[in-house]
């Protein structure tokens, strides 16, 4: 039971370091800002061609086939240099990882981890939130293509998208569940229109909505079997549930180095109830640390991930939120025209516990799956 | 990096589960069942779960690291074990850190009455485990620091937890301790370090056993003709909890290793963090406890308040959330909130 380095941990860390030194771009927290937004591609390819960018996925793919756990010294190591966090893509990985066919691997993995392509994911429509299985949009076969209309909806990166993985209904005359499928499609044609949505903290560059009118997709772009749809969107959601794929650790973290910088040079202008919100960011920001070590190194005896991603992504999100309230209280609220970065830290916050299935969601499955309630 | 516990590790976990399943508390009226409590008494007693902190060698080394320690206090918590071993374990790594050697009888602490800190002599003092006669170290001012001295506890106490009873004692006249030498800053951060992480531990502990609790409770009770755990608002509360207890765990696991493996301003730092968040979380879940177990739970014989009772003593001992957010605020370079 050891939190410390091994020999190996520890050269992987110091030669990170060193790297870090010199390839840190100057960025803002994260997430409040188009300039971030952005800058986020060329952060992705940097780290890529740096070699820190896929530790945990298979070589043959881009990645470096290392433990796990390597990914909480690189979140470690990000957030003590002050680097912008991981892209968070390491959930669509997993998706095509554990449903695509060696071709689709093939296609489409190398891509999406070296940043040379980038992708957005269409699963939200304006009817289908929280019950996703409902969605609308449909998938008809056309020869050896499949044609798309829809509409989806709070698509993260979708104005920057080369790829849309696409969750569509390929057979209305099966129950929800079973009638789903999922695409790689093609952004740049003519049958797709998208528009940024403006989040409640100003950015526009993040979140999207998509519309599909008579977009073509060749069937040979199928991710997984016809109907596979919903058990594929269920492997990318539970992953995107789990802190350590969305390597957040280090965003929270930069944040509180920020806003404890803050402090420490202006002690005078924070009351006690300002420093309280600040320690609360402080543990949780570490406690979520801790807790995926814990849970990278049960991996290392190969207990897969399994409901607790539920817990996971609720803990997640409490630290986030923690965190939040922080920069509300340190960073200010910004009435005087002054720069609006930690406000809109606070605001990008209360996203989390909708992101990824919603609080109330993740409450459902942890008293379902783990404590082994009934459900209602 | 590697946090999963030994097999070793795991053994003594299974076995002091096994030692509280068998005559832990389990209801209300068991508390009263002298004959019990003082089987699981000698079972502690005989394991040698007190000893783990005492010198295993010239150098002053423990027998055992705090994960372990950590470990034993989780599991007797669960099981509502109302034994004596916070404060034994206490007192040995008083003795320990500073030389002295093992306690010849049953040996705890005696703190200020808020438990926030160690008493020293003519303060108001309270001795943990007051379980019946024993010792209690206060710490007395030296060149350098602090040294050891023992107050008696007389009998048993009867306070807010009821599986640890607590008593006022007098420090008046305390007798110096045979072969304590000084304890300096470095080693009251290590000793209030390993005070946080095991009463963190304790935390995690009542937080599973009242989560477990409540769970069992909800499956059972029927209103309007279902279980109440089949109500959303009802489950909403209990995932609550477990995420609660999720949550201390990672942090306390974090802090029991960190008690022999950092330096000390970061292992008390570690500590903090652990209790701070732990402490907050075992005051909701102790709540979610009693509500969801309704009037019932506002009832003397449901074990929900024992729970609830002795997360608020863990919590108090050596500083629950006010005091160990000034701790990490301090360790951040930031004065107090």
């Amino acid at each position: 039971m050891d939190f410390a380095d091994s020999p190996d941990e520890a050269a992987f860390r110091a030669r990170l370091r060193e790297w870090l030194a010199g390839n840190t771009p100057e960025l803002g927290a994260s997430s409040t800002t188009d300039e971030y937004w952005e800058a986020q591609p060329e952060w992705h390819r940097a780290l890529y061609r740096g070699g820190w960018f896929g530790l945990s996925w298979p070589e043959e793919y881009g990645g470096h086939g290392m433990p796990s756990v390597y990914d909480v010294i690189l979140d470690d190591e990000l957030a003590n240099a002050g680097a912008p966090p991981r892209p968070s893509l390491g959930y669509l990985v997993q998706g095509i990882m554990h449903h695509g066919s060696d071709d689709v691997k093939r296609r489409f993995l190398p891509g999406l981890i070296s940043g040379d392509e980038r992708w957005c994911q269409g699963f939200s429509e304006p009817d289908a939130g929280s019950d996703l299985a409902a969605l609308r949009t449909r998938a008809e076969r056309d020869g050896d293509d499949y044609v798309i209309t829809g509409h989806k909806v709070w698509t993260s990166y979708s104005d920057l998208a080369d790829w849309c993985f696409l969750l569509a209904r390929t057979d209305p005359d099966v129950p929800k569940h079973k009638g789903l499928s999922v695409f790689a499609i093609r952004m740049d044609q003519p049958g797709i229109e998208q528009h940024p949505l403006k989040m409640i903290n100003g950015v526009t560059r993040e979140f999207g909505e998509v519309v599909f009118d008579g977009a073509r997709v060749p069937a040979e772009n199928m991710i997984g079997e016809p109907g596979e749809g919903w058990p594929l969107a269920m492997t990318i959601v539970s992953h995107e549930r789990e802190p350590h794929e969305l390597g957040f650790a280090s965003r929270y973290r930069k944040t509180v180095k920020q806003l404890t910088g803050l402090v420490r040079d202006d002690p005078e202008r924070f009351d006690a109830e300002d420093r309280r919100e600040l320690a609360w960011a402080i543990v949780e920001a570490d406690m979520l640390q801790r807790h995926v070590s814990r849970r990278l190194s049960d991996r290392l005896g190969g207990i897969e991930h399994g409901p607790e991603g539920s817990i996971d992504k609720l803990l997640m999100t409490w630290v986030e939120q923690a965190v939040g309230h922080a920069a509300l209280a340190i960073g200010g609220r910004a009435h005087d025209g002054s720069d609006p970065t930690h406000l809109n830290t606070y605001l990008y916050s209360r996203a989390q516990s909708v992101m990824g299935g919603t609080s109330q969601i993740q409450r459902n499955l942890v008293a379902w799956r783990i404590l082994g309630l009934p459900a209602s | 990096m590697d946090v999963r516990h030994s097999p070793e590790q795991v053994a003594l976990r299974d076995s002091v589960r096994q030692a509280v399943d068998r005559l832990g508390v389990t209801s209300v009226g068991q508390l009263d069942d002298a004959e019990r409590a003082a089987k699981l008494d000698a079972a502690v007693g005989e394991a040698g779960w007190r000893e783990l902190r005492t010198a295993a060698d010239d150098a002053g080394a423990p027998w055992a690291s705090a994960v372990e320690v950590a470990i034993v206090a989780e599991a007797l918590a669960r099981g509502l074990a109302d034994a004596p071993f916070l404060g034994a374990t206490l007192a040995a790594e008083l003795r320990r850190l500073a030389g002295a050697p093992e306690a010849l009888g049953p040996e705890t602490v005696a703190l200020r009455p808020d438990l926030s800190a160690p008493a020293s002599p003519e303060d108001a003092a309270v001795a943990l485990d007051a379980f019946g006669e024993a010792d209690a170290l206060v710490l007395v001012p030296a060149d350098g620091g602090w040294t050891l001295a023992a107050v008696p506890v007389t009998g048993r106490g009867t306070c807010t937890d009821l599986t640890r009873p607590t008593a006022p004692v007098a420090t008046a006249g305390a007798s110096p301790v045979e072969g304590a030498g000084v304890l300096g800053d470095a080693e009251l951060a290590r000793w209030t370090a390993l005070g946080l992480a095991l009463t963190t531990a304790d935390l995690v502990g009542t937080m599973d056993g009242a989560t477990a609790l409540s769970v069992d409770y909800a499956r059972e009770r029927q209103q309007y003709g279902k279980a109440i755990g089949s109500f959303q608002a009802v489950q909403h509360l209990l995932a609550d909890a477990a995420v609660h207890a999720e949550g201390s765990r990672s942090a306390a696991l974090h802090a029991a290793w960190a008690v022999d493996a950092l330096a000390p301003a970061d292992a008390l730092a570690a500590a903090a963090t652990a209790k701070a968040y732990a402490s907050r979380a075992a005051l909701a879940v102790g709540e979610i406890a009693i509500q969801v177990h309704g009037g019932i739970g506002n009832t003397w014989e449901c074990l929900a308040h024992v729970y609830l009772r002795r997360a608020l003593l863990s919590t108090d001992v050596l500083g629950g959330v006010g005091p160990n957010l000034d701790r990490v605020l301090e360790h951040a370079g930031i004065g107090a909130a």
